[in-house]
């Protein structure tokens, strides 16, 4: 499967099942959508030479030499490559049942009233309460029982807001910490949290244990403000973002990402990155589209899509400005390693929800994901007896990309791995469907990490920004997808 | 070649024989969590 596109000035192909990305010019990129859409070599060239008759420099010999150079990279494996993943996409039904991550919902409850929020305010549409440290303890002995032989284990302190229950983090960090080299585990704590709660010692705990902090905070004041409010109904923002600049400042290069969150009513989002790091100065960002009903006053309609393309597109070159201006940013969805990235596995394995991947309640309830926390229909067991309802770990073991029709014809479908399971529940009823707006979204936002990798790669300016070519023993001999 | 440049990219058909470790991070672990995307997790081996 070939796509192609237009964008910034390059000419760009990829070849979707073999991961090759290629920069071409005009006579090229013309060549291959002919060759894409079924013609034989002699009727291209053919048409090729009416095409561009009218251009001396483009002549039947170079005509000839395009389609050398595109066979050349077909017999390569790195042009019109075929799709030799699908059996093993059905054979994830036998996979090993390992848990290598866990989101602890350690506080069903908050001290912000986010009129967006997925989680009902922190609720998940149930009753309030907080992670006991038994519980979390428990949780944690579960993770590494059904960890197998996998080292790096995740662990995402989220809630409602995780900082409303402290004191069990700071304890289970500690317990985890104290068992992890003798069980041959490394721990990774990501901390996600509204802010509200930060103070000096949770900034020296999460500087230290935390391998990843989420801060959430949607951008401009007024932005911020409109849906990021408390409980009296008064805006965050000024009490949050000098927390979040001192927690940054003080991190000292480890991981963090200011993640916000859009709406109908900033479809201009990019002015809120932009805000976020010229005038606030962080560098890690992050910004999802707003999760919301159909219908909601703050949900994204079709007719914002053009101006979300627009803004990512423009994202996408400010920040290669920016990169020439040696003051480069980072977006998270733009972050693509060509050379070392995932390999195929994780590619056709969609988001291990429900498998490697689950969600905890304050009761120690098992869930498929944070998303999925509070339907009772998605309730998988729980952490004292396990899962229980097999039948629906095996569901989520066979929802990847090769089991959604919809993706069949998709060209992100190895980018994705078959999008989001909740997203694909509350648009379509069924963990099988897809989110077509976000689809929508994430295509452009891949078009857009794509061409960024391009320009580095092309762009004299950008010389040695691009990453390093992969080693060619990069792909350990010893590993397979069961171990 | 004279008309295509191709990036080095990682060879999806050879890590089909070899990749698979499930060391790399869960997508949703990192920032996202409302969408999914697995194309920006690093790969874990070194």
């Amino acid at each position: 499967m070939i796509h192609q596109y237009k964008l910034n000035g390059y000419n760009i192909v990829l070849d979707v099942y073999s991961g090759s990305v290629h920069a071409v010019d005009e006579l090229a990129y013309d060549a291959i959508a002919l060759l894409d859409a079924g013609d034989d070599r002699e009727t291209a060239a053919q048409k090729l030479a009416a095409k561009y008759a009218g251009h001396p420099e483009v002549t039947d010999q170079d005509i000839q030499d395009c389609f050398d150079d595109i066979q050349e990279l077909k017999e390569a494996g790195k042009l019109f490559s075929q799709d030799i993943y699908a059996d093993h996409a059905f054979d994830f039904k036998g996979r090993s049942n390992v848990v290598k991550a866990l989101c602890l919902h350690v506080a069903h409850t908050c001290n912000l009233n986010c009129e967006y929020c997925f989680a009902a305010q922190g609720k998940f549409h149930g009753e309030s309460g907080l992670m006991s440290f038994e519980t979390g303890k428990r949780a944690l002995d579960f993770l590494i029982e059904n960890s197998g032989t996998r080292r790096n284990l995740e662990v995402d302190f989220f809630g409602g807001e995780p900082l409303m229950n402290f004191e069990v983090c700071k304890q289970l960090v500690a317990y985890a910490r104290s068992i992890e080299k003798e069980k041959g585990k490394n721990f990774r704590f990501t901390l996600t949290t509204n802010g509200i709660g930060i103070t000096d010692e949770v900034i020296q705990w999460a500087n230290k244990e935390c391998y990843n902090v989420v801060l959430s905070l949607d951008g401009r004041k007024e932005v911020n403000d409109r849906f990021r409010k408390d409980l009296a109904g008064n805006g965050s923002y000024d009490r949050i973002v000098p927390k979040f600049q001192k927690l940054v400042k003080a991190r000292g290069g480890k991981g963090y990402y200011m993640r916000g969150t859009f709406t109908h009513y900033n479809t201009d989002f990019t002015n809120d990155l932009f805000h976020m790091a010229d005038d606030l100065g962080f560098s890690e960002l992050s910004m999802e589209p707003v999760v919301s009903k159909a219908g909601s006053p703050e949900a994204l309609t079709d007719a914002d899509l053009p101006v979300l393309f627009d803004q990512y597109e423009l994202l996408a070159k400010d920040m290669l400005r920016r990169e020439k201006a040696g003051k480069p940013i980072t977006f998270y969805h733009y972050i693509l390693d060509l050379a070392h990235g995932p390999c195929i596995y994780k590619r056709i394995s969609g988001c291990g929800s429900g498998t490697e991947y689950m969600a905890v309640t304050p009761w120690g309830d098992l869930y498929p994901c944070h998303q999925f926390v509070g339907d009772p229909a998605y309730k998988l067991g729980d952490i004292w007896n396990g899962v229980t309802n097999t039948a629906l770990r095996d569901e989520f073991k066979l929802c990847n990309v090769y089991a959604r029709p919809d993706c069949k014809d998709c060209w992100a479908r190895l980018y994705c791995a078959g999008g989001c399971a909740a997203n694909a529940l509350h648009a379509t009823g069924d963990i099988h469907g897809i989110y077509e707006y976000g689809c929508k979204v994430f295509r452009k936002r891949i078009e857009c990490a794509v061409m960024i990798q391009v320009a580095k790669n092309l762009d004299p300016e950008l010389a040695g920004t691009a990453p390093a070519p992969a080693a060619q023993d990069e792909d350990c001999e010893s590993c397979g997808i069961n171990c | 070649m004279k008309h295509i440049q191709t990036l080095n990219t990682r060879d999806m058909a050879k890590s089909l024989q070899n990749g698979g470790c499930g060391e790399c991070q869960t997508s949703c672990q990192s920032a996202c969590k409302t969408s999914c995307g697995i194309a920006n997790q690093p790969c874990e081996k070194k």
